[in-house]
């Protein structure tokens, strides 16, 4: 079973150590919500697990295989990783965009192979774009976009999903959507990891919460254990009132 | 979806034809019969010579060189995401037209024949992996592509100087000739000699061409869904070094065909910088062969450089495209 494992991992760019010493398992069937202000470290942190950024100490797994040796074809067919999301070079159009999760099955843009066609057009349903398929990337919405790119992370059928801030920009509407769809994905036995800034979505959406700061792990556990109105006062300097998994934010402190 | 099918095969279809053209088109009127006669090895001896010659090795010569810069280009932008990167604008034509120059000058030519295009492609590697090297340290493709007009004015200021030194006249001109670049008084000899280098690089760069794809999402995605960026980034520098540099020991440095070709080709491939590069391949050599057939039958005193016509084309194209692009898409 696909596990992606962090043990005690640390991260030093140009002599400060952005991530301290930080140990934790992604596995199937559980979403994982990290959580943790600006600067906590959390994208850094991300890209050293999944060795696209060097690590100073540590090591981090896929599967049993060390991620800084990993060949990058390997770890995708594995694990879906997205970014924070920057704007896309040409304006391609959907289904390319969502056909380049087949990368690593060498799918060839234009003329895909009927699995990786079956796999493209599931994933653009499941994201509830197949209307869009032939429309060009610089025409779509924020919200459309984000789903675009959910799909294209889907079509690769990863046991395991790394998202970095998928919700950021998004309309509260479209925030949910995203969430639904990666909530489905979890429900169908992947495993998803993913950054985010609204509490309460977290809460609502994650059954784990990795709470960020400093570089450092401070807190880990289910929602109702680690949320907490001390944490959210020490952590990101908020005034917050928290009725069961119900966040209610009153203002910087 | 169909205009896509049928892109290739109708580009391949239009280059035989341009080819053709410009072996019935010239100085000596020869009627297509005689022609065709003289492909067949059916002709006089005349006829035979201006058709083996002269006038197909050139336009062999042109198509070969466009192709090598199209590809080069297109691969260039796909790799930068830019679609303004180009052999010519990131200085690696010049850098290898500047190699060319140095074996000339200090006669290496006469110790090998190889000593050109090894020079020429010596000079394009040289930019290609300078590029590549501030790649690294600078995220800003605006600030690549002033580096490589900064090769470039550097390149051309030294081959400046080397001319200022030429030992004599025929050197001179020879120095100007791969400067300007041109396709004329090229044989088969010349072509054979730069020949494998060029065909390496376009394998090279075709049998990488996915990883462009891939690119379009960014790097950091990119390597997500599976690319080996270390990997892309030398086959796309080695490729387009050889292919530029032996494009560039064949007919020195032309300008501007490998932002053009991509440009046009690009909205009947979607928009993806891999399928575009066979296309961008065969459209840059089509307009260096007919570019080249205009050439030789303007009415001019001495003959144009076909480097010097592709630059009065191209350069106003390559103004367009820079205007017409977003401030955001940096």
């Amino acid at each position: 079973m696909t596990e992606l494992i962090a043990d005690h991992l640390s991260v030093t760019i140009n002599g400060a150590t952005l991530v301290h010493d930080m140990s934790f398992t992604l596995k199937r069937g559980e979403l994982v919500a990290l959580l943790g202000p600006n600067g906590a470290g959390k994208s850094v942190a991300l890209r050293a697990v999944l060795g696209l950024a060097k690590r100073a100490g540590g090591a981090a797994t896929l599967g049993g295989a060390d991620t800084a040796v990993i060949d990058p074809m390997t770890r995708a067919r594995e694990l879906s990783y997205l970014p924070q999301t920057r704007p896309l070079a040409w304006p391609n159009t959907v289904r390319d965009i969502v056909a380049l999760g087949r990368f690593s099955f060498g799918a060839n843009l234009g003329r895909l192979q009927s699995a990786d066609a079956d796999a493209v057009a599931s994933a653009m349903a499941a994201c509830d774009i197949t209307n869009l398929s032939s429309r060009k990337a610089d025409t779509l919405s924020g919200g459309e976009l984000a789903r675009v790119h959910c799909a294209r992370a889907f079509a690769a059928n990863t046991p395991l999903l790394v998202a970095d801030e998928p919700v950021s920009a998004l309309d509260p509407r479209h925030q949910y959507r995203v969430m639904d769809l990666i909530a489905d994905y979890v429900k169908k036995g992947g495993g998803a990891l993913v950054v985010l800034h609204d509490i309460g979505l977290a809460a609502r959406y994650a059954h784990r919460l990795i709470w960020m700061g400093g570089g450092r792990i401070i807190a880990e556990g289910p929602p109702a254990e680690t949320l907490t109105e001390t944490r959210l006062a020490s952590l990101y300097g908020v005034k917050a009132r928290i009725n069961g998994l119900q966040v209610e934010i009153e203002g910087a402190l | 979806m169909t205009v896509e099918r049928l892109l290739v095969p109708g580009l391949l279809l239009v280059g035989v034809i341009s080819v053709a053209a410009a072996c019935l088109l010239g100085s000596t009127p020869l009627d297509p019969g005689r022609v065709a006669a003289a492909l067949l090895g059916q002709a006089d001896a005349g006829d035979m010579l201006v058709v083996w010659q002269i006038r197909l090795p050139r336009a062999i010569a042109a198509f070969v060189v466009g192709a090598a810069l199209g590809a080069s280009g297109a691969a260039l932008q796909g790799l930068l995401r830019n679609p303004l990167a180009e052999p010519g604008v990131l200085g690696v034509s010049a850098c290898a037209s500047l190699g060319a120059t140095f074996a000339l000058y200090y006669g290496l030519v006469g110790i090998s024949p190889w000593a050109l295009p090894a020079a020429a492609i010596f000079g394009a590697l040289i930019a290609t992996a300078l590029i590549a090297f501030a790649a690294v340290r600078t995220r800003s493709v605006v600030t690549l592509i002033l580096i490589g007009v900064g090769i470039s004015s550097f390149a051309g200021a030294t081959m400046t100087l080397l001319m200022n030194l030429a030992p004599n006249p025929f050197t001179l001109s020879d120095m100007i000739n791969w400067m300007l670049g041109s396709v004329a008084n090229r044989s088969f000899d010349d072509l054979r000699l730069a020949a494998p280098f060029l065909f390496l690089g376009l394998i090279i760069l075709f049998a990488t061409r996915r990883g462009l794809s891939a690119l379009t999402l960014g790097e950091e995605a990119a390597s997500g869904i599976g690319l080996n960026l270390r990997r892309q980034w030398i086959a796309v520098v080695l490729g387009a070094g050889l292919a530029t540099g032996g494009a560039v020991a064949i007919a020195g440095a032309i300008g501007f065909v490998g932002i053009i070709a991509p440009h046009i080709v690009r909205p009947f491939v979607s928009h993806d910088p891999a399928r575009s590069l066979l296309p961008s391949a065969l459209l840059a050599g089509i307009i260096l062969v007919f570019a080249d057939i205009g050439v030789r039958l303007l009415p001019t005193n001495s003959e144009l450089k076909l480097g010097v016509v592709a630059a009065l084309i191209g350069a106003p194209a390559f103004v367009w495209i820079a205007a017409r692009r977003r401030a955001a898409d940096d």
